[in-house]
């Protein structure tokens, strides 16, 4: 039909071509008339696969947490009810979360400072070479093997390891078992120890921080900064009044990864620090040997709502545009 | 006075600096363990060093077998990742419609939401619908969190590719086909080919979905995984930790000297 239409406008009007022939001459005029038809076309696959592969699942797992476990039988009774998530609030389970949340919060603290200085050298300073070496510099610790990352941390916490070896060498080794002889942080060695959970988390996520940060900063003119300091400011004062609001935004868009990668994050716990859990070994151990699904649904769900929360908080202060 | 060229201060520079060693003295240890003689502990300095492991880890076929099964799954999911990824990408990037924002959420959630959700969803999703495991369950997994890596770099390519050209193209007398050949596939290539290569990484790294959707195969992170939590061959472990740098490292590294000069593409400036 869309096709005649053509053929006879095209007869009113020698301005436009003649039909293309063949069925891809059809299919393109088609596409070049419906622009809708080729966009559902293209939508089409993406979003069946993705909604139906992850939506799907994410349902149904979120659609688990509201059902609950036989305490008797181990079996899963499909019922509606609250009451997993009122275990949730076991004083056991909020520790868990309690825990979780914090470490996250100082996670994101300490790669925020670390990063700074890295980001503003890299974006005001580096030039040419620099530039890119700075870059390929943050580029590669992020990419590379994240199993790996956590296996080289593993060596050098190890009691016998580089950092007691380096500390021995400078004489600091005190430093070092004063630290470890602290409640809650310290422990027999690092690697079983929360200062050594944060430590790996730290340097996992840190190349995510670094990388909004730098865009952040690129956009802040340089005169800024010149007129702060020919007004009389000291350069403390700019970092406080000029700088950092301004990078604040590429600060708030690198802990919304740092903030989320460390809360769902299993692993890293589970081969360095202690024995008592975060939320995604909590999530791990209950829908494996134990197989409470339900518990293990509704602990992933404290994730996700903490997120929401995070990325309705980090869009109101325009993170989004720094990513 | 103070001018661009200022020269920034020292202790910026010590922190800089400070911070660049974090990031790289770990991996770089990781190739001198890799030759140590020490096979009982993780002992500093190493008491010797010898190559005696590169042979021991190259005759182990559970290694091997680890390893086939992730280049596998990292190129079928590549695969899978750039077809969903490119198609999403040139939609989003043509046209404004309804529901536009929320597509381009949808594709980057499976990374912006802790990796385990995405694996204990689909873990429950295949037990409900009585799934068994298999290489497929993993590259399902797999694919569905590429899409996002290859989706941001097509998308920002598309975007500087002026519709102007496409334009041309079709009065010029190609159809739409010809188009996508000629004009468009030289224009995005290498965006697309970077995009497949951090996809390849991702896949061939990814460890934390994959204990979720993998039964009893293991790929080489899941092999990794198991040798963490509890060391039985230290050595081989090294070894085996040495070159998964180097094999993530090439596409890395590739990707980044094909996506620098993306300011140049044609008709970016319209």
């Amino acid at each position: 039909m869309s096709a005649a239409d053509m053929t006879l406008r095209a007869g009113q009007s020698s301005a436009i071509l003649p039909d293309r022939g063949g069925v891809a001459g059809a299919l393109s005029d088609l596409f070049w008339k419906r622009p809708r038809f080729l966009l559902v076309l293209m939508l089409l696959p993406p979003v069946l696969w993705l909604g139906i592969v992850y939506l799907g699942s994410l349902f149904a797992l979120l659609l688990q947490s509201f059902f609950s476990i036989d305490e008797f039988s181990g079996l899963i009774n499909r019922e509606f009810t609250l009451k997993t998530y009122g275990e949730l609030l076991l004083p056991a389970n909020l520790d868990i979360i309690m825990r979780t949340i914090t470490m996250a919060a100082c996670v994101t603290i300490a790669s925020a400072i670390v990063a700074f200085p890295i980001a503003y050298y890299a974006a005001r300073y580096a030039r040419g070479k620099w530039k890119a070496l700075f870059y390929l510099g943050v580029m590669l610790p992020l990419w590379s093997s994240y199993l790996v990352k956590v296996y080289a941390w593993k060596l050098i916490l190890a009691k016998e390891g580089i950092l007691t070896w380096f500390l021995g060498k400078l004489h600091l080794q005190w430093l070092l078992d004063a630290w470890l002889s602290l409640p809650i942080v310290g422990g027999n060695s690092l690697s079983v120890s929360f200062t050594g959970t944060f430590i790996v988390f730290v340097y996992v996520w840190l190349p995510f921080m670094i990388l909004p940060i730098q865009a952040s900063l690129e956009r802040v003119p340089v005169n800024l900064i010149e007129a702060s300091s020919d007004l009389g400011a000291n350069p403390a004062q700019t970092f406080r009044n000029v700088l950092f609001p301004l990078a604040l935004p590429g600060i708030v868009a690198g802990s919304i990864f740092t903030f989320s990668l460390t809360l769902g994050d299993y692993i890293i716990p589970q081969i360095i620090g202690t024995s008592r859990l975060f939320i995604g070994q909590a999530v791990y151990a209950h829908q494996g040997t134990a197989g409470n699904i339900p518990l293990a649904a509704a602990f992933t769900v404290v994730p996700i709502v903490v997120m929401g929360f995070y990325l309705w908080g980090a869009k109101r202060m325009g993170a989004f545009d720094a990513l | 006075m103070r001018s661009d060229l200022a020269r920034a201060s020292l202790s910026l520079k010590v922190a800089a600096a400070a911070g660049l060693l974090f990031l790289h003295v770990p991996i770089l240890l990781i190739f001198v363990y890799a030759f140590t003689t020490e096979e009982k502990s993780y002992q500093w300095p190493p008491p010797g060093f010898t190559t005696q492991w590169l042979a021991v880890t190259w005759n182990r076929p559970d290694v091997w077998q680890a390893l086939g099964l992730s280049v596998q799954v990292a190129a079928i999911s590549t695969a899978i990742a750039l077809v969903l990824g490119t198609l999403c990408a040139a939609a989003i990037s043509g046209s404004r419609f309804f529901g536009r924002e929320a597509i381009s959420l949808l594709v980057i959630l499976p990374i912006a939401l802790p990796g385990i959700i995405t694996g204990i969803s689909l873990r429950s999703a295949f037990s409900l619908m009585e799934i068994p495991f298999s290489m497929w369950t993993i590259i399902l997994g797999h694919a569905t969190f590429c899409v996002v890596v290859v989706y941001n770099n097509a998308v920002a390519r598309f975007r500087r590719v002026s519709g102007s050209l496409v334009e041309a193209s079709m009065d010029l007398g190609a159809n739409s086909f010809q188009t996508f050949r000629y004009c468009i596939l030289p224009n995005i290539g290498t965006a697309l080919v970077a995009g497949g290569m951090l996809a390849f990484a991702l896949s061939f790294d990814e460890v934390i979905v994959t204990t979720f959707t993998a039964g009893q195969q293991q790929t080489l992170p899941i092999w990794m995984l198991e040798e963490l939590v509890r060391p039985r061959q230290r050595p081989v472990t090294n070894v085996v930790a040495m070159v998964v740098v180097l094999v993530t490292l090439l596409p890395i590294l590739a990707a980044y000297y094909l996506t620098r000069d993306g300011d140049q593409v044609a008709g970016s400036g319209k």
